[in-house]
């Protein structure tokens, strides 16, 4: 019988099994699918700390940022370390930025409108400067998850860290009030403890165990570039919309620019965010705005073509900050979830956080702000 | 924008037939093809300019199908040179509005037809099998030397070998034999007596099939069943190929080398539903386990207004998808008095319900049908072909992942196709998995899925900038503060 | 089969190559004896025509500076440049 049972192969699982096996519990994942077959296979592999406002989502993106660097070592997903450049558009917007950056305390450096070219040389004309985080990294969240998961198991031994894909959890067991298992279409799995990794699925599986969790699905579109033959795109790259469209409460549509490339040679571009259910129909007009605020940026890429799309769900809570840490409401039950298009970034420090609650340890940050009775019952995101 | 009663993707037997038969009950029709010119691929034909002594030598019909093209030309607005990248279906309250939307491209430049009813004609590609070396130069698909012979006059190569399974082989292997290529050997992995099996189904078409065997008796090119080319060699091209005896599984016995600069090989089809499935019609496996769109009698597919006909619906060959164009066209003609909501697949409509004359094309569909079932069931492909491949055989062309970074990919996690490419890129490149989604799904452990892919031709930037409706705002027009919202609730 | 067509020329790599009016590049170079006009981005391998109706994207031409043109599909005409990498 495992110590604990995560529920979800994605990310954010692979971190808490990780953290938990390296703190030497046994650890079984379930996931209803394979590895990364949630909104981690969507994901676009951000390692951000240039969008997050200053308090707890900052506080636990440094810490997480710092724990990718030491997890690259390992190698396997890609990491890389190419920091990330937001631009303005204008003057308002540049000292906006400035601001922010003064606020979150983070290493960055202010740029002005001229000096853009020295770290983007295709960048459109007339941007009026930006702020480069040399913080800002990149993964390929699925090798990510799955090699979690690997060096787990290699580090810290097989019967430690166990994946069962394709295995569906239908209920859970409890003994008492307090939880002692899942319930799944292969059998019962008996554990001291379960956590709801299961991202835009949580709330689901949160209903399940009889707890109210508003997780709720914010879809968001990629585009894929053909391969290019040399690359164009040194670093990320986003508008200053980028930051404030995290924190809207829109139920419309946001975007906002990102674009990147990557080492296998497309140029990803995205970021959208609607409330639209898990409705995956293809929207042509977000597409094309997609296109026109990235063309807006790198007027190269107008003949570059797409030849791929592809969209996710993020998974948010009504404050856009994510569940971390035991459920008061029923002992044995742990969450980690709602990580909102930032779950790739704060992987690690969750896990990490994690582990230490399953443990019995202090976090090395305050859980009061992820804590996930902390929504009024009958709340809905 | 103009907005049309019918548009048809696909011009080759399907699209033109329902296209043709459409307009002629009075319609306003829209034919697309990416193509310069109709035919898809089994029409494929030499362009005027070749002037080209005898273009049909290679197929039979393809007068009479150019001739239903031109009639079709006088019709209708044939929009050659267009290749379609998505289909919209649009809210619309109004009776005459058009609920979908085509978007093209022409020479990279939007286009954008609206239509009341769809008829999607798309065809099918070549399904190849990876083995070592197929990533050489000089290996072609069959449909690829086909389309050379056919639509350039280019034979191949100078000493071709044709391998692979299923009828198509033969008339690959016959057009090049005539064409003057020394055809070393068509290697069928199959047993040979699978149309045998089918007595009443083979009378229909053992003439067919006798004829091309004659052509190639003649030339004395040899046809070998239980045979197949399992590795190809060379350094920058092809210089010979290992052929072996296979076993009924497919794994080798013995092998021989044969020295050649063109292999085809042929495996069967994959039909192209990638428009049908940006819509939401449902698929179903065929017997093969590929996918396809499901129709009913009167060829609608799970999406009211939208019709399919043709390999979509099932590969079965041209004689099949013309008759199937000219069904739907019958029903879509029918239909105008608005898009009833389709019946369940497989509801009997019969003759009735599309008017005088369609019994006879209902009972020759029925009869078509059966014969491209009993197609699928003598040419299978059987398992055995994985043995064939090394660790360092490409899998996916594109972005060159070899079979050993599929197993890795299983290994680490991925349980289904798309955890594979996800974890391997198998399936990422520029053509999205249409050559190696089958051989991935094998190796999966999975059927092969239907397509998911909102993109269906790759389309610049600058073109899908220009392909949001005009209303929509325009980033760079939007006011810099109107864009930092101030609305942060934390 | 007899074709009454006159060839034209396109050049490639400079090399002056014939092609008979209607015919896409792709075929013209196969005839030619050109079998590859690419190298795979991983492992430098050569690639020219494989399916031959434009799904498979091995056949991605340069031709009059306009990179990655599907050499099955585009009509050769007089004077073309092609490049090849």
């Amino acid at each position: 019988m495992p110590d604990v049972i995560v529920i979800g192969a994605g990310v954010v699982g692979a971190a808490c099994a990780y953290y938990a096996a390296r703190a030497g519990l046994d650890v079984t994942v379930l996931d209803r699918g394979p590895v990364a077959g949630g909104t981690t296979g969507a994901g676009e592999g951000n390692v951000l700390v240039s969008d997050k406002e200053p308090g707890p989502e900052l506080e636990l993106a440094l810490l997480s940022n710092r724990l990718w660097r030491e997890l690259a070592a390992h190698g396997g997903f890609e990491f890389e370390a190419k920091g990330g450049l937001v631009v303005a558009e204008t003057g308002e917007v540049r000292e906006r930025l400035v601001e922010l950056a003064a606020a979150q305390g983070v290493e960055h450096a202010v740029v002005g409108g001229p000096e853009l070219r020295d770290y983007e040389p295709h960048l459109a004309d007339g941007l009026a400067g930006g702020v480069f985080y040399p913080q800002d990294a990149q993964v390929q969240p699925m090798l990510a998850a799955a090699h979690l998961i690997r060096h787990g198991r290699e580090s810290f031994g097989r019967s430690a860290l166990e994946l069962r894909t394709g295995v569906t959890v239908t209920g859970f067991l409890r003994d008492g009030d307090r939880l002692s298992g899942v319930r799944t279409d292969a059998g019962d799995i008996l554990a001291g403890a379960v956590v709801n990794a299961a991202g835009t699925w949580g709330g689901e599986i949160a209903a399940m165990a009889g707890v109210h969790l508003p997780v709720l699905p914010r879809r968001g579109f990629i585009l894929v570039t053909e391969p290019l033959r040399r690359p164009l795109i040194r670093h990320k790259v986003y508008t200053a919309a980028y930051v404030t469209n995290v924190a809207s409460d829109s139920a419309g549509l946001e975007t906002s620019a990102v674009v990147e490339g990557t080492p296998a040679g497309p140029v990803l571009i995205g970021a959208s965010r609607e409330r639209v259910g898990f409705d995956r129909t293809p929207s042509i007009p977000v597409l094309g705005r997609l296109a026109a605020q990235a063309t807006a940026l790198f007027p190269v890429l107008r003949e570059v073509r797409v030849i791929r799309t592809y969209c996710g769900f993020r998974p948010y809570c009504p404050d856009h900050l994510p569940v971390i840490g035991e459920d008061p409401r029923l002992p044995g039950l742990y969450h980690a979830c709602g990580h909102e298009g930032a779950g790739i970034g704060l992987a690690p420090a969750t896990g990490h956080l994690l582990a230490q609650r399953l443990g019995g340890e202090r976090t090395d940050l305050d859980l009061k702000p992820f804590r996930p009775d902390r929504f009024p019952e009958g709340e809905t995101a | 924008m103009t907005c049309y009663d019918l548009a048809v993707i696909g011009g080759g037997p399907a699209g033109v037939a329902g296209a043709l038969t459409a307009a002629q009950a009075g319609l306003r029709v829209a034919l697309l093809d990416g193509g310069a010119r109709l035919g898809g691929q089994y029409f494929r034909h030499p362009p005027a300019s070749l002037q080209a002594s005898d273009p049909g030598a290679f197929h039979h019909g393809l007068d009479r199908f150019l001739r239903q093209g031109a009639a079709l030309a006088d019709r209708a607005d044939l929009l050659l040179g267009h290749q379609v990248w998505t289909v919209e279906r649009v809210a619309s309250g109004a009776a005459e509005a058009a609920p979908f939307r085509v978007h093209a491209l022409r020479d990279d430049r939007p286009v954008v037809v609206a239509a009341r009813r769809l008829l999607v004609a798309t065809g099918a590609h070549d399904r190849p099998l990876p083995f070592p070396g197929w990533d050489l130069p000089g290996v072609l698909t069959a449909g690829g030397a086909q389309a050379l012979l056919k639509g350039n006059l280019v034979v191949a190569g100078r000493r071709v070998v044709v391998s692979g399974t299923g009828p198509f082989l033969l008339p690959v292997a016959a057009g090049l034999a005539s064409a003057g290529a020394r055809v070393l050997g068509v290697y069928e992995a199959n047993g040979g007596l699978g149309l045998a099996r089918h007595p009443l189904l083979a009378l229909g078409k053992a003439g067919e099939a006798a004829g091309y065997g004659l052509a190639l008796a003649r030339r004395r090119v040899p046809y070998r069943t239980r045979q197949a080319v399992v590795a190809a060699h060379g350094g920058d091209e092809l210089t010979h190929v290992t052929v072996a005896e296979l076993d009924r599984d497919w794994h080798v016995r013995a092998t021989r080398t044969v020295e050649c600069d063109t292999l085809a090989v042929g495996y069967g089809f994959t039909p192209q539903l990638e428009l049908l499935t940006q819509l939401g019609c449902d698929t179903a496996h065929d017997l093969d386990g590929s996918p396809v769109v499901t129709v009913d009698a009167a060829q609608r597919t799970s999406v009211p207004g939208v019709w399919a006909a043709g390999e979509p619906t099932g590969v079965g060959g041209a004689v099949l998808a013309e008759v199937e164009g000219r069904i739907a066209g019958l029903a879509i003609a029918r239909s105008r008095g608005g898009n009833a909501p389709a019946p369940s697949p497989g509801a009997g409509v019969g003759g009735a319900g599309l008017g005088r004359g369609a019994g006879v094309l209902v009972r020759r569909r029925a009869r078509l049908r059966g014969f491209a079932r009993a197609l699928l069931e003598a040419y299978p492909v059987r398992d055995g072909w994985r043995s064939w491949l090394a660790d360092d055989t490409l899998v996916c062309r594109c972005e060159e992942v070899p079979l050993s970074a599929v197993r890795e990919a299983r290994e680490l996690g991925a349980t289904d196709a798309r955890s594979v490419k996800l974890l391997s890129r198998a399936g990422m490149g520029w053509c999205q998995g249409r050559m190696c989604g089958y051989a991935v799904a094998c190796l999966a452990g999975e059927q092969p899925q239907q397509p998911r892919r909102p993109i269906a031709q790759p389309i610049t930037l600058g073109a899908l900038q220009k392909s949001a409706p005009p209303d929509f705002p325009d980033p760079s027009a939007l006011k810099h503060d109107e864009r930092i919202s101030d609305d942060k609730s934390r | 089969m007899k074709v009454g067509a006159r060839p034209f020329e396109i050049t490639v790599d400079g090399r002056p190559v014939p092609v008979l009016p209607g015919q896409t590049l792709g075929a013209a170079l196969h005839a030619a004896g050109i079998r590859s006009w690419r190298t795979t981005r991983f492992g430098g391998r050569p690639r020219g025509l494989f399916c031959g109706i434009g799904v498979c994207f091995d056949c991605l031409i340069t031709v009059n500076g306009r990179a990655e043109q599907r050499a099955c599909l585009v009509e050769a005409a007089p004077g073309d440049e092609v490049t090849t990498s």
